[in-house]
């Protein structure tokens, strides 16, 4: 898919999880608004995944730490064909059904269950190492927030993928600067992350985590550091949707009505936007 | 294995293990700086390859060891009970459990075994905690032909377990080979006056206050618990029926581990009146192993007296 391509799918994919999260009155409806062009780079562009492919020896893994922005991650799936999208629309958030509010593995799409902060990472160091040891070509992507880099368990994992020089795991950390009680900075300051992960051994790239283009670059950039791979993905919490973007309450706000509609309006612009490019 | 040695857990352990790398090429073991204390040197020596290091870090090494076995890696995590059934729960709860990845986690120096240390390196509650979270399975072999049969077992099976071993030589409770079987329980002595159950080290106490009561005429029924969970409910409540008092025995604080495990199925099937010993509800005291299990009455002479009093004899 050609970048044009990928923004216009963004701008798709964030007006379903908009309609998702307003239908349902249930989500993180900043954050998946935040990390929807990380997502769309990794799902269209850049992993050795698909639905028919999934889970099979040697398919990359891609593994949600932030396990929060699990909206986005279903309407991609449902996109992708990984899930059926009307069954997600009707069952999403509602008794028994295996569309939650964090990833779960009775979703096809998704190998682990997540949504306790800090698992991710040390769970791709495991499927890394392990990789390593079968001398398989899969890679293993682990997305984070900067909230999440507060748990120690964090930085055991990011200790040992230097150790084991995993140079075949990439970890992305959405950084919006925001958590749900307002700035990372206010809350309990990570910044500055890069220097952090380069003193434990990794090679930290950043980028503009809301630019497709730049992500798919920095995602399919060579690494021959012998080391893991840091992308500090500087982003903008709800980006796109005016009235959630750089807000800490929308980390899991549901619209109102009126809202909705001026989100909906807003995203349609964006589109034709594009579609003129 | 015939002969009336006394071995560690950890000898029998690493045994098994270094002969199990010639059948399973996905075997690992996982340490925490904890190679020397779990006895596996020679292992780790002898097999780098099959070593994973994770260093001071059990919440990791048990995160990354489910990693390891979501790609078909066989991991045995090894590192002290006290750290392993607590600091890292929540990756034992979600990592491994819930997400039904077959990692292996060996609580080694368990119960009061670590002695002088004090009660930072005691895991005297790692039986309550780890019996809770579903989908894992908790055992505590009481010698070294248990601990053989029980890694025998968990070599060939795929579910996640958590085994709880002391430091020190064990008597030999068993005195030839077998079959381990998950979720029963083995009537070790049988006996008409009542039922002594018990885990790990203490079995070997209960069955030894057993044989002395018998010298004084009180036949007491002698049952290994070495599978925790799953749990032989049906012996349990067939238990609870024939007898009209029922002894637990453990190296753990008296709340919710073997004890409270019997309990619920003695309230359920039976009219049995139970007695829990084991370790108070408090910061245990300091000593050798002999020294506290007598302390508490944990020892074959406390268990005798204890059965006496119940009995009131």
């Amino acid at each position: 898919m050609n970048t044009l391509d990928l923004k216009k799918k963004a701008v798709e994919l964030r007006e379903r999880t908009w309609q998702l999260i307003y239908n349902h009155k249930n989500g993180h409806t900043g954050s998946d608004l935040s990390c929807t062009d990380i997502l769309v780079a990794l799902y269209y562009q850049v992993m050795n995944q698909d639905k028919d492919n999934f889970g099979q020896k040697d398919v990359d893994t891609y593994i949600q730490s932030k396990g929060h922005a699990v909206e986005i991650w279903y309407e991609i799936l449902a996109d992708k064909g990984y899930i059926d999208r009307d069954d997600l629309e009707k069952r999403y958030s509602t008794f028994n059904s295996p569309y939650i509010g964090h990833p779960t593995t009775d979703v096809k799409g998704m190998e682990f269950h997540t949504g306790s902060l800090g698992h991710g990472l040390g769970l791709g160091v495991g499927v890394a190492l392990a990789a390593k040891m079968n001398h398989s070509p899969k890679h293993t992507y682990v997305l984070m927030g900067d909230g999440e880099q507060a748990e120690g368990s964090v930085w055991e994992a990011a200790m040992a993928a230097g150790n084991y020089s995993l140079d075949n795991l990439t970890a992305i950390i959405d950084h919006n600067d925001l958590q749900i009680t307002g700035t990372t900075d206010s809350v309990m300051r990570s910044n500055p992350i890069s220097n952090k992960y380069r003193a434990f051994g990794w090679d930290v790239q950043e980028v503009d985590g809301n630019d497709i283009g730049a992500l798919v670059d920095v995602l399919t950039k060579e690494n021959n550091t012998n080391k893991p791979r840091m992308i500090i993905a500087n982003t903008v919490k709800g980006k796109g949707i005016t009235v959630a973007e750089n807000r800490a309450d929308w980390h899991h706000k549901i619209p109102t009505e009126v809202q909705y509609q001026e989100g909906l309006r807003e995203l349609d612009a964006q589109m034709e936007a594009l579609n003129n490019d | 294995m015939t002969n009336d040695e006394k071995l560690t857990a950890n000898a029998v352990i690493a045994d098994t293990l270094d002969k199990a790398t010639a059948k399973d090429p996905d075997l690992l073991v996982v340490t925490c700086d904890s190679r020397g204390s779990a006895g596996l040197v020679p292992f780790t020596n002898a097999h780098p390859d099959r070593t994973v290091e994770m260093g001071i870090a059990e919440q990791n090494a048990v995160t990354v060891a489910a990693g390891l076995a979501h790609e078909g890696k066989h991991p045995f995590v090894f590192s002290p009970a006290s750290f392993l059934a607590m600091r890292s729960i929540e990756q034992v709860k979600v990592d491994v459990a819930f997400n039904k990845n077959n990692v292996k986690l060996i609580g080694i120096s368990g119960g009061n075994s670590y002695t002088w240390l004090g009660n930072t390196h005691h895991s005297l509650n790692d039986v309550a905690i780890t019996r809770a979270i579903p989908d894992l399975e908790v055992y505590q072999p009481c010698d070294k032909y248990q601990v053989k049969a029980l890694f025998k077992y968990l070599l060939t099976s795929d579910k996640p377990a958590y085994v709880r071993i002391g430091k020190r030589k064990l008597d030999n409770v068993y005195h030839e080979d077998f079959d381990f079987v998950p979720g029963k329980a083995k009537i070790i002595k049988k006996g008409e006056d009542i039922c002594l159950i018990s885990t790990g080290e203490t079995l070997y106490f209960a069955l030894k206050a057993a044989e002395n009561l018998e010298k004084q005429g009180i036949n007491a029924q002698v049952v290994d618990l070495g599978s925790i969970k799953p749990l032989d409910t049906e012996l349990i409540g067939q238990l609870a029926q024939k007898f009209d008092h029922i002894v637990t025995v453990e190296e753990h604080d008296v709340i919710n581990g073997i004890g409270a495990a019997v309990a619920s199925e003695v309230a359920k099937y039976g009219h049995a009146k139970l007695d829990i010993l084991g370790f108070p509800d408090k910061p245990a005291i300091q000593g050798t192993q002999d020294e506290v299990f007598h302390y508490y009455g944990l020892d074959a002479e406390g268990i005798e007296k204890s059965i006496k009093k119940i009995l009131d004899k």
